[in-house]
């Protein structure tokens, strides 16, 4: 990533969002992804827990870089986010009783997401505050992004609503598959796979135009 | 409290299975499933750093409720799993420099294994005592090694296999692991 340093800050957010998205062309952060986005409420919900704890905790280690030792980083990166991640935990008790409920232990393991101890230790802990800040913000939009696509396409499959409402008329058979564990490994596949597509049919453009 | 030792253990390890039915360790499950050799002795690995940590955390939550402290929970959990991790690490790479190797960063991204901060949590919120929260463990460990085996062994005869070129690497697994799961959604209602 020490090749971004050079770059607009504007590249620094939108990259997050699209070319480096965190779920669907880096693969981090899988778990909670899987596991929230059996609606597509969990999983808005999530996106932003883990985006504040993400912005929270890059701003922190980019505040204390030049003091942290390099030997024990790991440790403290983790300390920091496990801090942010208790606030974030009674924060959402706070605002609603019932996506706490929902998200359970899930929201505890944000601590383990490798997403955020990713960032901190090939950004946040190189580059400064202003630019941790926005590669943070960037790359916590894109969860919540990713997190939405995959809870709502298993929430319409699996429950046929979104956010709680109905999308399809009475004669749909919900397909309970999509919020069943299985489904979760099936919807986020089959995303990859439309990115892989996409991804290889823009290069046999490019392959094309050169030619 | 009623559970019997032998319900926890199969509803951890089979019913419930961690990586299939909780999606706690997907990283390394993706990550290191490409070996069985690897695939088997990292599963031993972190069913080790399981146990020691359920261990631990069954004593700090005791501590921690004497001292009426349930915030810092997360915090001494994680710094617990780290130290056990640092401990298994010193202790592969003295004894067995070769899987020291295999293993690379995925060793001390043990750390970073949702499965053994979520083991830690579960056996908190189920209120386990420690015998339970032990088999509770091994039962966890036992079903991460198992899916973590089948998948290895699924992936070596995938790489053979004239796959598409759109399917090849994350896409296929993820639907291979959702077929897994659904498997295991057979095993409901064993433990019961």
């Amino acid at each position: 990533m020490n090749t971004t340093t050079n770059k607009l800050d504007t590249d620094t957010f939108i990259k997050g969002l699209w070319k480096e998205n965190p779920v669907f062309v880096q693969v981090l952060g899988m778990c909670p992804v899987l596991a929230v986005t059996n609606s597509a409420t969990n999983g808005l919900a999530m996106g932003l827990a883990t985006a504040f704890v993400l912005i929270m905790s890059s701003t922190l280690v980019s505040l204390l870089r030049n003091f942290i030792p390099k030997q024990v980083r790991i440790a403290t990166f983790i300390l920091i986010i496990a801090t942010f991640v208790t606030v974030a935990e009674y924060l959402i008790q706070a605002i609603s009783i019932e996506i706490h409920k929902a998200l359970g232990a899930f929201i505890s393991l944000i601590v383990v997401n490798c997403l955020i101890l990713g960032r901190s230790e090939a950004f946040a802990s190189k580059n400064t505050v202003g630019k941790s800040i926005l590669d943070a913000a960037g790359m916590g939009v894109g969860f919540t992004f990713a997190l939405l696509c995959l809870g709502g396409v298993r929430e319409i499959l699996g429950n046929g609503s979104l956010f709680g409402l109905p999308v399809f008329g009475q004669g749909f058979e919900p397909w309970i598959l999509m919020i069943l564990p299985g489904g979760g490994f099936f919807t986020l596949g089959a995303w990859l796979l439309l990115f892989n597509y996409m991804k290889e049919r823009k290069a046999t453009k490019a392959q094309e135009a050169t030619a | 409290m009623s559970e019997s030792l032998s319900y926890i253990f199969i509803n951890a390890c089979l019913v419930n299975n961690f990586v299939l039915a909780y999606f706690l360790g997907i990283c390394p499950f993706l990550g290191v499933s490409g070996n069985i050799g690897t695939a088997s002795r990292m599963g031993g690995a972190v069913m080790f750093v399981m146990l020691v940590s359920s261990m631990c955390a069954y004593g700090i939550h005791m501590l921690l409720v004497a001292i009426d402290a349930p915030f810092l929970q997360l915090i001494s959990y994680i710094v617990v799993i780290a130290s056990t991790v640092q401990l298994v690490e010193m202790i592969i790479k003295k004894f067995s420099p070769a899987l020291f190797r295999a293993l690379g960063i995925f060793l001390p991204l043990i750390t970073t294994n949702c499965a053994i901060l979520g083991l830690a949590l579960f056996q908190t919120n189920k209120g386990y005592d420690f015998i339970q929260s032990l088999v509770y463990a091994l039962g966890a460990g036992a079903g991460f090694t198992i899916a973590l085996v089948i998948m290895a062994g699924i992936r070596e005869d995938l790489d053979i296999a004239d796959t598409p070129k759109v399917v090849r690497g994350t896409a296929i697994v993820l639907m291979v692991a959702g077929l897994l799961s659904l498997t295991f959604m057979g095993f409901a209602g064993l433990g019961g």
